[in-house]
């Protein structure tokens, strides 16, 4: 099992000038790597990061997007592994983080913890889904998450840890989206 | 001996090409899709075998606002083309991105079953009359559109929805033709 800060720490390092879409734990954790510009964070309507990752994904070819999602977030909107294996953009990463809980709405469990979400994705049309078990595991595939052509979907087990500082408003303030905005613009 | 009585002239036919010439005078380039009956041979078949739309079909309404709100970080308009059972559905998700992050989603909603010579608000079906209270409520500009006259207000309300990062919705109320 993947300790999920450790995990994005490790994404972090090897970052420039990627758009990363985060929600809720998955975010916080991933804000706690550090701030960036060209961080999105998707709240208020679980399950729709990965669904906004698309349209960036679309509307900037050019850039890689990767998505930092949750099984449960995803659960709620399973419908955008098909429409993602459809239109199948190339510069489209999608990582899972898997505990099965609820993790921000209490810690409960998922109707099934071990659902196969990267079993899923595969069968939803996204060939290069795979399951990551180990941090090593993870670090050793960063690189072709940044450099091969996707959609690429990725299950991270992780284990349910302590939460890292979250604050929704600051995250989603309206002053950090225009600052997305701009970066995304100017960059 | 009484005279004959006219029939009612029925409406005439609401065509769906000057509907997807707004779209393109307002900049659309992706238009976002579940099918709907009301909408399905008047605007969505051509718009799907139209050379300057891009169209993506998803699974659940709600999908089309992320979308529009990525793509409109890139500068790429979009149109969410949903019935009005779809809209419903995608409460939540207009609550946080069209309305509480004013975000620049343009809806085009098909209101199935809508009576031809009745306001929507007075409509038989539940569902169709409450849509326009609801926008209300939401805070969502939006415009009726009847007749081939109405479709003049769609590129410009569209241009104000990205100029002011805000949502509009357009009320298909007839049935849109295509030759």
């Amino acid at each position: 099992m993947i300790d999920r800060k450790q995990a994005w720490a490790q994404l972090s390092r090897h970052l420039t000038d990627e758009i990363v879409v985060a929600t809720y734990s998955s975010a916080t954790d991933w804000l706690a790597t550090g701030e960036r510009t060209l961080n999105y964070f998707s709240f208020g309507a679980m399950g729709l990061a990965s669904s906004h990752g698309l349209g960036l994904a679309l509307a900037r070819p050019e850039r890689r997007v990767i998505v930092l999602d949750g099984d449960g977030s995803l659960l709620m909107n399973l419908g955008t592994l098909v429409t993602i294996g459809a239109v199948a953009p190339k510069n489209f990463v999608h990582i899972v983080a898997h505990n099965g809980s609820y993790e921000a709405n209490g810690g409960h469990p998922l109707p099934d913890r071990n659902v196969d979400l990267a079993g899923i994705a595969r069968t939803s049309g996204i060939a290069r889904s795979h399951t990551i078990r180990t941090l090593e595991d993870f670090t050793a595939m960063i690189p072709a998450l940044l450099h091969e052509d996707g959609p690429i979907f990725v299950e991270l087990m992780i284990e349910q840890g302590e939460l890292s500082p979250r604050s929704y408003k600051d995250m989603y303030r309206a002053a950090r989206r225009s600052a997305f905005r701009h970066a995304l613009q100017n960059g | 001996m009484p005279a004959a009585q006219t029939p009612l002239e029925a409406p005439p036919p609401l065509q769906g090409a000057l509907i997807i010439d707004a779209l393109k005078k307002g900049g659309v380039e992706y238009v976002l899709s579940v099918p709907d009956l009301h909408t399905s041979s008047g605007l969505l078949k051509p718009i799907s075998t139209d050379p300057d739309l891009k169209l993506i079909r998803v699974c659940k309404e709600d999908e089309t606002l992320g979308i529009a709100a990525g793509l409109s970080y890139g500068d790429k308009r979009a149109l969410v083309l949903v019935q009005y059972t779809g809209f419903l559905y995608a409460m939540n998700a207009i609550r946080a991105i069209a309305c509480e992050h004013s975000m620049p989603i343009c809806m085009m909603i098909g209101l199935l079953g809508k009576e031809p010579d009745t306001p929507s608000r007075e409509s038989a079906r539940f569902g169709v009359r409450i849509i326009e209270p609801m926008l209300d409520v939401l805070g969502i500009a939006y415009h009726r559109i009847a007749s081939d006259a109405d479709t003049a207000l769609i590129a410009p309300a569209i241009a104000a929805a990205y100029a002011g990062s805000k949502p509009v919705a357009f009320l298909i109320e007839r049935r849109p033709v295509h030759p």
